[in-house]
């Protein structure tokens, strides 16, 4: 299992500022290693999330977003306390999820 | 074992059957478009999204460094203020794959995004906005690396 994302919602009027900081490699598949082998991509291709379950946001990504990606939106009408889940996917399939409370 | 050939063929012909006969869900026709990041301009990205020629536009705006120190984090940002903004996106030109992020817009989320992208070497980045009337309109930026961010 992936590390865990950093997840902070911050309410300004009735938007909550959300921003993300995911742990991954992000790996482009153009990079080649010490012995001269390309390194397989391994990067993140859909990132969603959701407002108490309610789906807000999903972005496709290509393999030339950053390590360890950052990820700044607004959501228009969160209140305090709503939750706020990010999840992400990457090209092995692999997942993680994680929440955040607005506030 | 399969080779990858057999393999990739194969998965086309399931898919290609699966598309024919309906049988694809909705939800998986949205979502990855893994051509979406092979392709190489802004006219082709913009033709494969099936919208329009692109055109530059004031309602789209691009956020970045003048000059980027490191290519491997460089912080763009990508809004619009044009109304009807289905999908917003964030281009590389001279990066392998020209296409870095594409997010999709909906009425619970504001058109403006910040992210971070790598850049093999200096190159003009572009926000394009998709419109649900099939616009594309565009905004540019010269973003210069002084530290490549591929390969290496």
């Amino acid at each position: 299992m992936a590390d865990p994302m950093r997840i902070r919602a911050q309410l300004a009027g009735d938007k909550a500022t959300v921003r993300v900081l995911m742990n991954h490699e992000m790996e482009t598949g153009q990079r080649k290693d010490a012995s001269g082998k390309t390194v397989p991509a391994w990067h993140i291709t859909e990132v969603s999330a959701q407002l108490n379950g309610k789906p807000v946001l999903s972005a496709q990504w290509g393999p030339s977003v950053s390590k360890n990606p950052f990820l700044q939106f607004s959501i228009r009408g969160a209140k305090a306390g709503d939750k706020v889940a990010v999840q992400w996917k990457d090209n092995k399939g692999e997942t993680r999820t994680d929440e955040a409370v607005v506030s | 074992m399969h080779n990858r050939r057999e393999v990739l063929g194969h998965s086309a012909r399931v898919s290609l059957l699966l598309a024919a006969a309906g049988l694809l869900p909705a939800a998986a026709r949205a979502n990855y478009d893994a051509k979406l990041f092979d392709l190489k301009t802004l006219p082709e990205v913009a033709k494969a999204l099936g919208g329009q020629a692109p055109v530059e536009s004031k309602e789209v705006a691009l956020t970045g460094p003048d000059i980027a120190e490191n290519g491997a984090v460089v912080p763009v940002g990508v809004s619009s203020t044009a109304p009807g903004v289905k999908k917003l996106l964030v281009l590389v030109e001279k990066n392998p794959s020209v296409v870095s992020a594409s997010f999709d817009v909906n009425e619970f989320v504001d058109p403006a995004f910040n992210t971070r992208v790598k850049m093999g070497q200096s190159s003009n980045v572009y926000g394009v906005a998709l419109l649900a009337d099939g616009r594309v309109l565009y905004a540019t930026k010269e973003v210069k690396v002084t530290l490549g961010g591929c390969g290496g």
